[in-house]
């Protein structure tokens, strides 16, 4: 921290301010019991047991989470095998369309992905009747299409740093390329893939624009119903629904930020034993 | 010779799932875009009319420049249009002139702390977009957090509108988006080799000479992707403004939101995102120059 200045830190005080103060006050304001969302009452659970009777939010959150983890789950197929097409494939026709393909989704406005697959769907079903109903599957898509981007450049950067001088070692022992993959290349980007999938997970278990085009009358995603309930104003169980994912969240992050850094610091210390 | 085929024929089982996957539901869409955004709203199912009529061994080719030639005579898509590109942009400076130097910071620090900094900056992003759009919402009503600091202080009588407004808009964009603006960022500024600052230094310049003839030309990089995954995003952002901007504040998402949903005017929509589209070609251009080149360069 020595060669942090003092302009730095209150700079990093006020972001860390400013990206955090917002959670808090909607946490603290989840345990209020009064139905009026900014004036204190009481203390209480109030919200979170009105929460879990609402069948409506529920079987809305039962359905992100499982279309989360099936759009995460092939998003990371798919864009690990992008991310290995673009790092050792080498060059090949159509490459650049295929990094433009790749990179896009990144930025593109939601609005636009979300209309443009929808008319897809339509026209599809129009010329060979397929999908016949909007719903689960086509969310499904547009969801695996989005995500795959932001896996293939999590992957991507893991797989430039990692040293290939093992990948040629193997195989100069006479493995051949997929068993290579399996016992070298897979292990080592393996928390990439991790990190990618739980990527994908929050990006499609957040998605509202892109849900609302694809989707049909029946499958409502949790986003959509958050959003039909604060576009009316503010709603205290909504307070307590942001409390739990905001805690599930934190909770997981500093649990893998601390296991990581114990990982870490007991390999530094293997490494200073194997210096000795 | 068979050898080099069944090589290549391998290398092409490992593009074709992304590949084919990529330009069926990510370029193909576009065209389909495109198309619809010529052809003519009918009350049908789906809600357009047919660009191509083959009868009686005639193609009939109904082309509708209708939908574009709206766009160009109502102001209101035109104000939208630039009322977007605007609000983008000065929400863009605005991360920047934040994220710049907090990115510069982390990029300064040293082992956990540096990881345990980045990784506040990333968290927020993790959680749901949506809950922290509605966190501001509640913080700047008229009965909201801070009205109720300032009359509780006495340096208002009334509460002052902060929600629905234009400045509640670049809150919730420059809230929403910084993350995107620091991680490229750091990730150029931690490769910064210090011996030329040092040397830099040595020369007889001071730190802000330093800072303007070496740090920034060296970090245009991540400059550029920054802002550019800022920028691209937030001209089409459509939760934001419906939330934190109120009616009043138009934006092009909104519009086509509104086309898509309210009117059910699915080639008007159309039209709209093909222009979006046109404006947005240069800046996705630039970034992804920038962002293959790093992919490339890695590898």
């Amino acid at each position: 921290m020595a060669n942090v200045s003092k302009f730095t830190k209150i700079v990093l005080g006020f972001g860390f301010f400013f990206l955090y103060a917002p959670m808090l006050v909607l946490i603290i304001y989840s345990f209020n019991s009064s139905e009026r969302v900014n004036i204190w009452a009481d203390f209480s659970f109030k919200w979170y047991v009105e929460l879990f009777r609402d069948d409506a939010i529920m079987s809305a959150v039962w359905v992100s989470l499982k279309l989360a983890f099936f759009s995460a789950s092939a998003a990371v197929i798919l864009g690990t095998l992008a991310a290995l097409v673009l790092a050792r494939a080498g060059k090949f026709t159509g490459k650049t369309v295929f990094g433009s393909l790749v990179t896009a989704p990144l930025v593109m406005p939601e609005v636009i992905t979300g209309l443009s697959l929808l008319l897809l769907f339509v026209a599809m079903v129009n010329s060979f009747g397929w999908p016949q109903e909007r719903g689960f599957l086509t969310i499904w898509i547009a969801h695996v299409t989005f995500c795959m981007a932001y896996v293939t450049v999590v992957v991507s950067s893991r797989l430039a740093e990692m040293d290939r001088s093992l990948e040629e070692a193997a195989m100069d022992l006479g493995a051949n390329k997929i068993k290579t993959f399996i016992f070298i290349t897979l292990p080592i980007i393996l928390p990439a893939l991790v990190s990618g999938w739980l990527l994908a997970f929050t990006l499609s278990l957040d998605d509202l624009v892109i849900a609302s085009f694809v989707s049909g009358p029946s499958s409502t995603t949790l986003p959509m119903i958050v959003f039909s309930s604060v576009r009316l104003g503010l709603s205290p169980k909504i307070n307590a629904l942001a409390t739990i994912m905001i805690l599930t969240v934190l909770t997981a992050a500093f649990a893998a930020y601390y296991i990581s850094s114990r990982e870490e610091r007991t390999r530094r210390q293997g490494e200073l034993i194997n210096e000795d | 010779m068979k050898d080099f085929q069944w090589r290549r024929f391998k290398k092409w089982w490992l593009i074709f799932p992304p590949y084919a996957w990529l330009i069926l539901f990510f370029a193909v869409p576009f065209l389909i875009i495109l198309k619809i955004s010529f052809s003519e709203a009918a009350i049908a199912q789906p809600p357009y009319t047919a660009i191509f009529e083959y009868a009686n061994e005639k193609l009939v080719i109904n082309l509708n420049f209708g939908n574009y030639l709206w766009l160009f005579t109502d102001t209101l898509y035109l104000n939208a249009y630039l009322s977007s590109l605007k609000i983008a942009a000065i929400s863009t400076t605005l991360c920047l002139a934040i994220g710049y130097p907090i990115a510069y910071g982390i990029a300064r620090m040293q082992g956990s702390i540096q990881n345990l900094c980045l990784m506040l900056i990333i968290l927020p992003s993790w959680t749901s977009f949506l809950i922290r759009i509605y966190a501001w919402m509640g913080i700047l009503r008229n009965n909201g957090i801070i009205n109720n600091v300032l009359i509780s202080l006495g340096f208002v009588d009334e509460p002052i509108r902060l929600l629905n407004t234009e400045f509640a808009v670049y809150i919730g964009i420059v809230y929403t988006y910084l993350p995107f603006m620091v991680l490229p960022l750091y990730a150029n500024l931690v490769k910064l080799d210090s011996r030329l600052l040092e040397a830099s230094a040595d020369l007889g310049a001071g730190p802000i000479r330093s800072f303007f003839s070496i740090t920034l030309p060296l970090s245009r990089g991540g400059i550029i992707a920054g802002s550019m995954l800022v920028f691209i995003p937030a001209v089409g952002e459509f939760v934001i403004p419906e939330l934190l901007g109120g009616a009043e504040i138009l934006m092009i998402g909104k519009v086509l939101w509104g086309e898509f949903f309210g009117n059910r005017d699915w080639p008007v929509a159309s039209a709209v995102a093909t222009i979006m589209l046109l404006l947005l070609l240069i800046p996705i251009a630039l970034f992804h120059r920038y962002q293959f080149r790093e992919l490339e360069e890695k590898s």
